[in-house]
C-alpha cells in the first residue's frame, strides 16, 4: 500500500544566539490512509516540531514531507490542525467558529445551506450541538476543545493533525473526550498524527506509536505497532494483557532507553521563530510528572 | 443566582432588602454603594466651604459652593435671556418683512441677518464637545489603521517608534503656535468651510490624542497570540481577511483602551488650546472670565472647572458604554 503521507529524511536547525541548533535529525516515517499515529516522547524531544513541518508552519532543512503525491511547504486545511489550547477565536461562537473554516474551504463548492447543514453535522459529530450558539468563554476547556477538533473535521483534511489535544484537560474530560475521538474515528477513519504525553492515551487510540528520542538532534527511536482489535473499550482494556504490554513498552522506552537525566545542561530554549513552542512550559512539566508517578506504580 | 441575572446590579441589594435575604449584608452593601460617595461630596464641600472662606483674593473672597451654585443659576438665567433676544432679532425682521410685503407686493423681502450676540456658557459647551468629537475622530482615523499596520509589520515599528516616542510626550501649549501659524498660511479660502479657529483647535487636539490609540492599537495587533496567526495560516486566509476577521477583532479591546485614553487627553488638551489661542469654547470661557476680573468670575470659573470635569467623565462613561457593547471581551473592562 502506498503511503498517504511520506516524511522522508527531515532534519531541521534553528539559528539561535549560540550557533544553530538542531533539533530533529532524520526523521523518516510513512502513513498511509485512516491510520493512527501517535507521536510520544519527553518534552523538548521536538514532537511538535515534526507536527508543524507536516502543517507547513515550519520548514525542514533538509528533507521533506509529501503528502498524496504532493510535497508540502506551505500550511493549508488538507492538513488541519488541533491545537493543543483550543485556539477558538474567542469573540466567535462553536457554530461561527467552525463557520469561518467551512467558509473558507468550500467556498463555492457548497450552497449556504449545505454549509449550515455540513457546520452542525460536525458540531453534532462532537456533541456540541446544545451550546454550538456560545462563545468560548461561555463553555468549559474540555468543549473548546470539542469544537477545535469540530472545527479542523469539518476542513475534511487528509491528514488530521492534533498537538496534545488533550493535555491542558482534566483527567476525567480527557477520558470523555478520547473515547468520543474513538466513536469518531470508526465514522470517518482519518488518517492522524497526535502528540501526546500520555502512554494509556497513546495505547488506546493509535494504530502505531511512534516514540522519539531526547534532543537536541531528536529522531524517532522505536515504532511500536497496536493490533488491539477495535472498538477499544478502555474497562475492557485495563485488564487485558496485551494491552498491558503495550504499556509497558512504551514505558520502558521512555524511562530506560531514553531517560532524561535533570542535571544534564539544558538544552538550549525554545528557539525564536517556532510555533507554540511549549517545551518546559508548566504543563508539560506537570503531564511528565504524572509519567513518572505511574511508572512507580 | 436567579435575581443577579434579571434585575441590575445596582438594584440588586434593594431587591434582595425586599426580599429578607440577608438584610445585614444588603445594608452594608448598600451604605458602600450609595453612602460612603454621598460621605466623600459632603466632606469635600464641608472642607471647600471652610477652606475658601480663608483665602482673600483681589477680587474678594474665595467663593464657597453656595456661591458657586449662585453662578451657574445666573450662567443659566444668562443663557435663557441671550435666546430670548435672538429670538427677539429674528422676530422683528420677519416682521418687517412682512410689512413691507404687504405695502408693496412687489417688494423683494430682505435677507434675514443673523444674530450677533456674545456666545453663552451653554453655547461655549456646545462649540468645544464639537470640537473636541472632530479632534477625537480625526485622530481616530489615522491612530487605528496606522496602529494596526505598525503592529503587524515589525519593520515599520522600527521604524516609526522612536517618532512615536519623541512626539507623544509633546504639550499641546508646544503644538499650539505651530498649528497656528501654519493653518494661516495653508488653511487661505474666501469662503473658508470651517472657521480657522476651529481648525487649529481640532489639529491640536488631533496631535495630542493620536498617540494612546495608536500605541495601543499597536500593542493590541502585536499581542494576536501565535495560535491564532497559526489558524489565519491554515485557513489560508489573504493578507486583507487575516485582519479583518483575525487581527481586528482581536485587537478591538486594546483599541478601546486607546481610545478611552485619547478622549481622556483630547478633552484636557481642548481647554488649554482654547484658552490659549482664544479660540471659542469652555477654556475662552474661562480666560475670558479671568480677564474680566468681576467679584463674579471666580464663581463662574469654577462653575466652568465642574462642567469640564463632569463632561470628561460623561464622555468616558459614553466610550465605556460603546465599549461594552462593541467589545467581546467583557472581563477586560473593570472600571
Amino acid at each position: 500500500m502506498t503511503p498517504l503521507l511520506d516524511i522522508s529524511g527531515v532534519s531541521i536547525e534553528f539559528k539561535t544566539d549560540n550557533g544553530p541548533f538542531k533539533a530533529l535529525d532524520n526523521v523518516n516515517l510513512k502513513i498511509v490512509e485512516g491510520e493512527y499515529v501517535s507521536l510520544i516522547g519527553h518534552s523538548g524531544c521536538g514532537k511538535s516540531t515534526v507536527l508543524n513541518i507536516v502543517a507547513g508552519l515550519l520548514q525542514a532543512t533538509t528533507g521533506g514531507v509529501v503528502l498524496d503525491g504532493k510535497e508540502v511547504n506551505e500550511p493549508g486545511p488538507e492538513r488541519a490542525v488541533v491545537f493543543q489550547n483550543h485556539s477558538l477565536l474567542p469573540w466567535l461562537s462553536a457554530y461561527q467558529n467552525v463557520e469561518l473554516a467551512v467558509k473558507q474551504v468550500f467556498r463555492g463548492r457548497k450552497s449556504r445551506a449545505e454549509m449550515k447543514e455540513w457546520i452542525e453535522h460536525n458540531l453534532h459529530l462532537v456533541h456540541m450541538d446544545h451550546a454550538m450558539h456560545k462563545r468560548p468563554n461561555e463553555i468549559s476547556g474540555g468543549m473548546k476543545q470539542r469544537v477545535g477538533i469540530a472545527r479542523a473535521l469539518a476542513m475534511q483534511p487528509k491528514v488530521l493533525l492534533m498537538d496534545e489535544p488533550f493535555g491542558a484537560l482534566d483527567a476525567l474530560t480527557r477520558a470523555h473526550l478520547q473515547d468520543s475521538l474513538m466513536e469518531i474515528q470508526r465514522e470517518l477513519n482519518n488518517t492522524v498524527i497526535m502528540i501526546t504525553h500520555d502512554v494509556d492515551e497513546a495505547v488506546l487510540l493509535s494504530d502505531r506509536i511512534v516514540m522519539m528520542t531526547n534532543g537536541p538532534a531528536a529522531t524517532i527511536g522505536e515504532i511500536l505497532t497496536v493490533d488491539l482489535e477495535r472498538p477499544r473499550h478502555r474497562l475492557e482494556l485495563a485488564e487485558d494483557h496485551r494491552y498491558n504490554h503495550f504499556r509497558q513498552e512504551v514505558l520502558r522506552f521512555l524511562y530506560e532507553k531514553q531517560r532524561k537525566v535533570d542535571e544534564s545542561p539544558r538544552a538550549p530554549a525554545a528557539p525564536k521563530g517556532q510555533p507554540s513552542g511549549r517545551a518546559g512550559t508548566p504543563a508539560a512539566a506537570a503531564v511528565v510528572t504524572t509519567l513518572h508517578k505511574k511508572n512507580v506504580a | 443566582m436567579a435575581i443577579s441575572i434579571q434585575t441590575p446590579a445596582l438594584l440588586e441589594p434593594w431587591v434582595r432588602l425586599l426580599r429578607g435575604d440577608r438584610p445585614g449584608t444588603q445594608l452594608n452593601l448598600l451604605f458602600r454603594q450609595i453612602g460612603l460617595p454621598i460621605l466623600g461630596i459632603a466632606l469635600f464641600l464641608m472642607f471647600w466651604q471652610t477652606g475658601a472662606n480663608q483665602v482673600d483674593t483681589s477680587l474678594g473672597k474665595l467663593p464657597g459652593p453656595a456661591e458657586v451654585w449662585e453662578q451657574a443659576g445666573n450662567l443659566r438665567a444668562e443663557h435663557v435671556a441671550e435666546r430670548e433676544r435672538a429670538e427677539a432679532f429674528y422676530q422683528r425682521q420677519h416682521e418687517r418683512n412682512a410689512q413691507r410685503l404687504a405695502e408693496n407686493p412687489d417688494a423683494k423681502p430682505r435677507p434675514i441677518r443673523g444674530y450677533t450676540g456674545k456666545p453663552t456658557f451653554f453655547d461655549q459647551i456646545g462649540t468645544s464637545l464639537v470640537t473636541v468629537m472632530s479632534g477625537f475622530a480625526l485622530a481616530s482615523v489615522i491612530a487605528i489603521p496606522l496602529g494596526i499596520a505598525i503592529g503587524l509589520s515589525a519593520l515599520l515599528y522600527s521604524a516609526v517608534n522612536p517618532l512615536v516616542q519623541i512626539f507623544k510626550p509633546v504639550s499641546p501649549l508646544a503644538w499650539l503656535p505651530l498649528v497656528t501659524i501654519v493653518v494661516a498660511a495653508v488653511y487661505t479660502s474666501d469662503d473658508p468651510l470651517f472657521a480657522k479657529s476651529y481648525v487649529v483647535s481640532v489639529l491640536t487636539v488631533m496631535l495630542c490624542s493620536l498617540w494612546p490609540t495608536l500605541i495601543n492599537t499597536a500593542v493590541g495587533v502585536t499581542s494576536v497570540s501565535a495560535d491564532l496567526n497559526n489558524v489565519s495560516k491554515v485557513l489560508r486566509l489573504t493578507w486583507m481577511e487575516h485582519v479583518r476577521k483575525i487581527v481586528l477583532p482581536a485587537s478591538v479591546p486594546m483599541i478601546f483602551t486607546g481610545l478611552r485614553l485619547s478622549l481622556g487627553t483630547a478633552w484636557m488638551v481642548l481647554i488649554a488650546a482654547e484658552m490659549l489661542a482664544q479660540n471659542p469654547g469652555l477654556g475662552k470661557f474661562v480666560w475670558d472670565e479671568f480677564q474680566n476680573g468681576s467679584s463674579q468670575s471666580l464663581g463662574r470659573i469654577m462653575v466652568a472647572v465642574l462642567v469640564i470635569g463632569l463632561i470628561g467623565y460623561v464622555l468616558d462613561r459614553c466610550m465605556l458604554a460603546l465599549q461594552r457593547w462593541v467589545s467581546w471581551d467583557k472581563d477586560a473592562i473593570t472600571r
